[in-house]
């Protein structure tokens, strides 16, 4: 077993025990990243020297035998929208793939101050948008259980190099799935927190009131580490909420007598896959073996959840991304003779297809006579949905449902076919459109292809489905499935 | 026919906040280019506004002083447009739920008064400077983008069409800019960009209450540009209508050199702006307890003040108003009452030589090279015919020119009146030896022959003789 299989909470042990350094855990992981990531392709950026420089200090301190905080040490991986202080920050675009952010994201910057080591930069769907990573416009990022199948996206960096060892932990983005559905597409845990409750700081916008920050990790307890360093009001971002922040690793009680588990139909939607669906009934079964109360509930606005989505998100995006014009950095198309053509041609290159197609969707949304049939009515919907879920929490602690309706598929499979990708979005987008909590954690494999369970909570309740989640993997037998991947 | 105006303005303030709307960069003018600006007002990527309260006071206390409701309850909204001057290519603004509404303030014109409506105000943030390497954006070789500018809080204060002729509209921006100024949310300098205006403008047959279509009128860069701007499009649009031809709802633009209005092209202004909710900032809740704090602590407006000054000096209205259409000018007069006592001398030099010396050099009071207590030492030596009031005149436009005080100046240059009459006797004895002739008029009844003298006697003195006592001792002696 190599360094790169250990959790945060069992390295913590081993570094304050002095069974290795950090140096030697950093190191063992660029090893590891240089043996598979020719095959999965996570990393866009590395950062080995300084990465080696901050573990050093972090020897210094244990050396020293300072306390140190749960993460020091802890070599880990940012999504590439995720702004870094002098390391390149892409959103793997061509727009942006010489941009060096002079400043931290804010979760860049906490994590830095726990002592977190950051490794380097992960691959993405162009401005988060896709759902397989095939949107990069560098390289698709593979699936570590099957290289001929995405890793799920637009985390897909993300949470391949957790299941694959080349990170211990990372962040991801998620604006309508972006962290849970990879994360049930590589076996690993991904959590999106409540809307407000981490700083978005730094986050290159994609849908500023749908993106939200959270943890990919390796199980339940990763993640409360690591939010618990992440999250808290942040004076820089006036959308993030001025609320205490538990010590969410004190939630992680695994007792699950008499939790209330409403079960929404409408996140079990048609044209799911029968295995998934089995899978996810299987866990409910599970569930309610360990004394939860299990019952169908309806939340019966969901089914407009994604058409809402579909002008909510491009319209924010039309708007977050209309900067990129080649003017003040990133590319600019040099041949131009006016501005206006220098504008449309900087525009027309930078970005990709996908990218393009969001913007023109969003524009036209927001355009007069438009508005209030597009824009306005999805609003609408997003409020119904909201009104949903507060009705159904009157009554139920957690909602649990499938984090993807399927398991991974083949590259190529839905690229040509927008709708049907964003079909692979069902199960997630009504929780962005709530601002809610929600995790996803393994619950068993089809045809050798992981599964991911959802858990959703109350707003601020990241403490429940973190329980939830935690005693639900305990008595799983599915914690940290690992993949056999064979390269040499 | 008989055509009367119909014009509304839409003017924009800089807010005097010490740092920009949504980040903590300074405000302050001038700089190197490029100097005052961070992550946030360069809209660089992952950056994220933060509103300054500051503005939203400032904002608050402009609108109450312009007797407008503040909206409980108001937003943010992106209004979506590309130029390169905007660095995030959309401004982030007010659009349906603004700050304040429904005000108005008062204009007085040929002894009427007469009631502006404000349909609203609300804030906004401002966007960079152009530099074109040629004639316009089109047609530069290159353009340099200076974002210092960037983020300064901005208030838009939106009129009714209330107003009908170019005075009106000129005496509404003196009033709305005094009070701006005396609620010190604001420097107001056109020169500087800190005051915006433009205009909609359209006519139709007096008496009749249907509005003709409108053409909205662009940069104008001062108070004279606004009102010249106006009269030209009025008679443009007379023109028009006389020859039956139909007026264009289009933006124009003042040409200062030719004097003209011109259109701009049509592609330019024809903007859908795709107004939505800012989703990077929270709805703002104006307490209620707070904006009565800000009402109760209003300063005195430029109408008490005016009417204070007619009561308490017995000034002339026209004078009053002149006097406290700018703040600084009315507490620059207020200080040199106070040390010389004698408000009409004050109100006179001020209203005269010194505005006259502060135009000449495009200043404001607030700039003027001569502090009050200088103005006021320099009255009180004419009060007391230390030096003679024509001395007077050349010893300010030399304050103005060197920064030196008048006693200084006085002092180097020997420009102290001669009332001393064993200084003066020989020299008049002088010049009615020599000028015996006129002598002799005078004495044949010819009054203005003394005027003679006396300006021989100035002139030997190079201006400096007490001309009281010249007269009093000529005529001793005729
Ligand atoms: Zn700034």
């Amino acid at each position: 077993m190599g360094l790169y299989n250990y959790t945060i909470y069992e390295l913590h042990e081993m570094l304050i025990k002095k069974e290795t350094s950090s140096e030697e855990l950093t190191r063992s992981i660029f090893q590891r990243i240089q043996k598979v990531d020719p095959y999965i392709r996570a990393y866009l950026t590395l950062a080995e020297e300084a990465a080696l420089k901050s573990a050093k200090k972090i020897d210094k301190l244990l050396a020293a035998g300072d306390r140190v905080p749960p993460l020091a040490g802890i070599p880990m991986g940012l999504k590439d929208n995720i702004c870094t202080s002098g390391i390149r920050t892409t959103c793997s675009s061509k727009m942006l793939e010489n941009f060096i952010p002079p400043y931290n994201a804010t979760v860049a910057g906490r994590l830095i101050e726990n002592g977190a080591v950051l490794l380097g930069k992960l691959n993405m769907d162009e401005f988060a948008m896709g759902s397989s990573t095939e949107n990069s416009r560098f390289f698709p990022t593979r699936n570590p259980w099957d290289l001929e199948r995405v890793p799920g996206g637009s985390s897909g960096g993300s949470v391949a190099a957790v299941a694959a060892g080349e990170a211990i932990f990372t962040l991801g983005s998620d604006t309508g799935g972006s962290i849970r559905q990879p994360a049930s597409f590589c076996g690993v845990v991904g959590m999106k927190p409540t809307y407000g409750r981490v700083s978005r700081y730094g986050l290159i916008a994609y849908a500023s009131s749908l993106d939200q920050i959270g943890p990919i990790t390796k199980d339940v307890t990763d993640c409360a580490l690591v939010l618990n360093s992440i999250a808290g009001h942040d004076p820089l971002d006036s959308t993030s909420v001025d609320r205490d922040v538990p010590d969410y690793s004190s939630a992680l009680v695994p007792e699950i007598k008499g939790l209330k588990i409403g079960i929404p139909q409408e996140l079990f939607p048609e044209g799911m896959e029968k295995q998934v669906e089995e899978l996810v009934r299987k866990a409910i079964e599970k569930l309610e073996e360990m004394g939860a109360v299990c019952e169908e509930v309806s939340l019966p606005h969901t089914p407009y959840a994604l058409p809402a989505y579909y002008l909510v998100a491009p319209a924010e995006a039309s708007s977050n991304l209309a900067r990129y014009d080649g003017v003040r950095y990133g590319f600019r198309d040099k041949d131009a003779e006016d501005v206006v053509t220098m504008f449309m041609k900087t525009r027309s290159e930078g970005f990709g297809e996908e990218v393009k197609r969001r913007i023109m969707l969003g524009t036209y949304a927001l355009s007069s006579g438009y508005y209030e049939a597009y824009y306005l009515k999805a609003l609408k919907v997003r409020t119904l949905i909201r009104q949903d879920f507060d009705l159904v929490f009157k009554n139920y602690d957690v909602l649990v449902s499938p984090a993807s309706p399927t398991v991974p598929f083949k590259f190529g499979e839905k690229s040509e076919d927008p709708l049907s990708m964003y079909k692979s979005d069902l199960c997630t987008i009504p929780i962005n459109m709530a601002g809610l909590p929600a995790i996803s954690v393994p619950c068993g494999f089809s045809e050798g292809l992981p599964v991911g369970l959802q858990f959703v909570g109350k707003p601020f309740d990241e403490e429940t489905i973190l329980r939830a989640a935690f005693a639900y993997e305990q008595n799983s037998g599915f914690h940290r499935p690992e993949p056999s991947l064979e390269v040499n | 026919m008989n055509f009367e105006a119909v014009i509304g303005l839409e003017v924009h303030a800089e807010l005097k906040t010490k740092s920009k709307i949504f980040c903590s960069c300074t405000t302050r003018f001038g700089g190197e280019p490029n100097t005052h600006i961070c992550p946030v007002c360069l809209g660089l990527p992952g950056s994220l506004p933060v509103i300054n309260r500051r503005a939203i006071e400032y904002a608050i206390k402009a609108a109450l002083a312009l007797n407008c409701k503040i909206a409980p309850h108001s937003k943010f909204d992106r209004k979506n447009y590309y130029y390169p001057d905007l660095p995030k290519n959309y401004q982030i603004s007010q659009y349906d739920l603004p700050l304040a509404l429904d005000g108005y303030l008062e204009i007085e014109l040929n002894g009427k008064t007469k009631r502006v409506r404000i349909t609203r105000l609300h804030l906004e943030e401002d966007a960079g400077k152009l530099i074109h390497g040629g004639a316009s954006i089109s047609r530069a070789d290159y353009s340099l983008v200076d974002y210092n500018r960037t983020g300064v809080p901005l208030i838009e204060i939106v009129s009714e069409p209330d107003m009908n002729s170019p005075e009106e509209a000129r005496a509404y921006l003196d009033q709305l800019k005094a009070i701006l100024q005396y609620t010190e949310v604001s420097d107001c300098k056109m020169q500087e960009g800190s005051l915006r205006c433009d205009a909609n403008v359209s006519i139709r047959p007096r008496g009749s209450a249907e509005l003709g279509t409108k053409t909205e009128l662009k940069n104008m860069n001062s108070f004279k540009a606004l009102q010249k701007a106006l009269e030209y499009e009025i008679e443009r649009q007379t023109e028009v209508l006389e020859e039956n031809g139909t007026i264009i709802q289009e933006t124009r633009t003042w040409d200062e050199r030719e004097g003209v209005t011109l259109p701009l092209r049509s592609k330019e202004e024809a903007h859908d702006y795709r107004y939505f909710p800012e989703p990077d900032l929270v709805p703002l809740s104006i307490d209620r307890k707070r904006v009565e704090e800000i009402r109760a602590g209003l300063p005195e407006l430029p109408q008490a003040r005016k009417k204070r000054l007619i009561e308490d000096f017995k000034l002339p209205e026209y004078d009053a108003k002149v006097l406290t259409l700018s703040k600084h000018m009315a507490e620059y007069f207020d200080s040199c009452v106070k040390e010389t006592g004698d408000a009409k001398l004050v109100s006179n030099w001020l209203m005269g030589d010194f505005s006259r010396l502060l135009n000449s050099r495009g200043m404001e009071v607030e700039d003027s090279p001569v502090p009050p207590k200088e103005m006021a030492f320099l009255l009180k030596l004419i009060k007391t015919n230390k030096i003679s009031g024509k001395i007077g005149k050349k010893v300010l436009e030399e304050m103005f020119e060197t920064g030196k005080g008048a006693q200084t100046i006085i002092r180097d240059k020997g420009m102290e009146q001669i009332s001393d009459e064993k200084t003066l006797i020989p020299i008049i004895e002088k010049v009615l030896e020599v000028n015996a002739k006129t002598v002799e008029d005078y004495r044949k009844g010819k009054e203005r022959a003394l005027g003679f003298l006396v300006g021989q006697v100035m002139k030997k003195t190079k201006g400096k003789a007490n001309p009281e006592l010249v007269n009093k001792l000529l005529k001793d002696r005729l």
